[in-house]
């Protein structure tokens, strides 16, 4: 029988795909925010989003997690078409292949460390519970979090609490994380914890980690840099 | 489900002092409501069983319903007579003892046939005007509660003594005449009897204690010269709610208008009918304010929560999943609310029925009437959860549509 893994490792197929992808937000003067952006990552992909401020890299990255949806173009994830999908159909590809890692770690300060990560598995619903407590806290011990399980997120430091958050988006096996500046508000010594434990991902689990950074010394690191510049794809180095 | 209650949970545990605010204002809501409506009913339900103890479930007189036919109409065919003077037939319902056996045959309860009549009462020297209804004694007793008011003699008396009279104890006082006594009936055709004082009762109805005689039926068919005749007859019934069916069934039957209580009492009925409306009405508008306060705390909470609206949303919860957790944090609330405030409501009742009152007049009523009902509480409950779940819905539809990408960039 495959292991997850091993079926990631069977094809390298393409999982992410945009097509000329453009998002203007409507205003007295239209504003756009990124246009016309070609794209393709396949799995096991570590790719860097770089680029000045206000070049459109959150942008894109909110465009390609499907929280935001584009003016013009398509986003085919797993060679489906989203652009005709619901909201809550879109909302069901984020929890079943899409996690989410933010400058700010964004937990739910009301629940301990656990909990945090254990919520998208609640609600996805596949595991029993056991098994998701199970999984949980083997994902928080992976990133040497296993100290502070029942913990609230704001007893945690900075580089503890985006390591949580890189848990969460683990929680339910995504094909896809998607990094907004994670390492945008540590110190060097957390940036280099979140940056490793974001390649073991790409390393040992084959997900494909799609990361916005203005920080090109950890950009450089990335097999994958794609550079923007007035919304518009400068420099790519896979094509 | 039960995620979305556990969020929901969370979040209202952490604003915990407004909470129990908006917790109080239900209960407080419920509580009172339930009070009202159990003290409201309460006393309804002790005026009806008053009235329908006191008065015929359903009375038949010699009444119709419309003008009798003319014996010209009968004969001749026109569209309408002018001047003709209409017969003048002796009033009341004839050959009595059949019109009550027909009815004994279906009526489940009790009849009673009686002749009322005005006549003039003398005692030494004193005049006056009463009203003098001739009854079955047994019968009497078993649809009317005369029996009770009893003060001095026994009812029956009037069947076993001959010309036995029993009076209202007002107007024995008035005229000095005591139990034993006789006294002289004269009717309105100038009919004169001689009757002997068997009895006096008290009604605490002033009029019926100052004006009110009964004497044995066969002694006033005589004096009012209405021989076999009587004027009404009187029905109690084992069931109640079968009062409108019986008259109307009754009312074809003899001719006569028969009515039954509810219609006779039909303004009260719509009194207390108006007197609900205006009560749910006033719990209503209670709850209706208690509803802003739960509106108050999830419009707060939605706004305090905005970036986790926004991190639920990137997790892949649904907009509906958004609006349901701000829906249950109303209808945590308002469950909260019903529970203390049920627990409020019964403690309320229980304490406005335990207060005693003392009266010196003869209408006792020592206690507050309650009516301990689960329909009050469930009327209340539901105008409650109904109030959160508005007061809950309407942020929490802000909520869902907020858009989780203009959350992130502001908290960025």
């Amino acid at each position: 029988m495959n292991t997850p893994v091993a079926e990631k490792q069977a094809a390298s197929a393409t999982l992410l795909e945009a097509r000329d992808l453009t998002r203007i937000l409507p205003a007295v003067v239209p504003v756009t925010l990124v246009e016309y952006i070609n794209i393709k990552v396949t799995e096991a992909e570590f790719v860097a989003i770089t680029g000045p401020s206000g070049s459109g890299k959150s942008s894109l990255l909110y465009l390609l997690g499907l929280l935001d949806r584009p003016s013009k173009g398509e986003i085919l994830i797993n060679a489906i078409d989203t652009q005709h999908l619901s909201s809550s159909e879109l909302s069901r590809i984020r929890l079943e292949k899409i996690g989410f890692v933010f400058q700010f770690h964004f937990l739910l300060p009301e629940f301990t460390v656990l909990d945090n990560v254990m919520i998208p598995m609640q609600k996805l619903g596949k595991l029993p519970q056991k098994q998701q407590v199970e999984h949980a806290t083997g994902l928080l011990t992976d990133l040497g979090l296993e100290e502070f399980l029942h913990r609230r997120p704001a007893q945690l430091s900075g580089g503890q609490r985006q390591r949580v958050a890189v848990a969460r988006a683990l929680a339910n096996s995504p094909d896809l994380i998607l990094a907004d500046e994670p390492t945008g508000s540590l110190d060097s010594a957390a940036t280099e914890q979140v940056f490793e434990s974001l390649q073991k991902i790409v390393e040992t689990q084959r997900t494909t980690v799609v990361a916005v950074t203005h920080d090109m010394d950890i950009a450089s690191r990335m097999e994958r840099r794609i550079h923007l510049v007035d919304g518009r794809v400068d420099y790519d180095n896979r094509q | 489900m039960m995620l979305l209650l556990r969020i929901a949970a969370t979040h209202v545990r952490n604003r915990l002092r407004q909470t129990i605010v908006s917790t109080l204002g239900v209960a407080l809501g419920v509580g009172f409501s339930i009070a009202m409506a159990s003290l409201m009913e309460g006393s309804q339900r002790d005026f009806v069983a008053t009235l329908i103890e006191a008065i015929p479930h359903v009375q038949i007189r010699d009444e119709k319903r419309s003008p009798a036919e003319q014996p010209a109409s009968l004969i001749y065919d026109a569209v309408q007579f002018n001047g003709l003077r209409p017969r003048e037939d002796l009033r009341g319902i004839h050959n009595p003892v059949e019109a009550l056996a027909s009815l004994r045959d279906w009526v489940g309860g009790s009849l009673a046939q009686q002749l009322n009549g005005q006549a003039v009462l003398r005692y030494s020297g004193q005049d006056i005007g009463i009203t003098l209804v001739g009854v079955m004694p047994r019968q009497e007793l078993e649809v009317s509660k005369i029996g009770d008011d009893m003060r001095e003699g026994a009812f029956e008396e009037i069947q076993t003594i001959s010309n036995g009279l029993v009076l209202g104890d007002k107007a024995a006082e008035r005229l000095g005449a005591e139990l034993g006594e006789t006294v002289t009936l004269t009717s309105a055709n100038g009919v004169a009897k001689r009757f002997k004082i068997v009895g006096t009762f008290h009604t605490g109805v002033t009029t019926s204690d100052e004006g009110l005689a009964y004497a044995n039926l066969k002694a006033v068919q005589i004096l009012l010269e209405k021989p076999d005749i009587i004027n009404s007859i009187s029905v109690k019934l084992d069931d109640i709610s079968q009062a409108n069916e019986v008259a109307a069934r009754a009312e074809r039957q003899l001719g006569y208008k028969a009515v039954s209580w509810e219609e006779a009492n039909e303004g009260l009925m719509e009194a207390f009918l108006v007197r609900n409306i205006i009560m749910y009405t006033v719990v209503g508008a209670i709850l209706v304010v208690a509803g802003f306060g739960i509106f108050n705390i999830v419009s707060t909470i939605v706004h305090e929560k905005a970036k986790d609206i926004a991190i639920l949303k990137s997790l892949g919860f649904p907009e509906t999943d958004i609006q349901q957790i701000f829906i249950l944090e109303g209808l945590v609330i308002g469950v909260m609310g019903a529970i203390v405030g049920c627990a409020l409501g019964f403690g309320l009742s229980s304490y406005l029925a335990s207060i005693k009152f003392e009266f010196t007049t003869n209408v006792e009523m020592t206690r507050l009437p309650i009516h301990f009902s689960a329909s009050h509480y469930f009327i209340a409950c539901v105008l409650a959860l109904f109030s959160s779940g508005t007061a809950g819905y309407i942020p929490a539809r802000k909520a869902a549509r907020l858009n989780p990408v203009d959350i992130i960039r502001g908290a960025t």
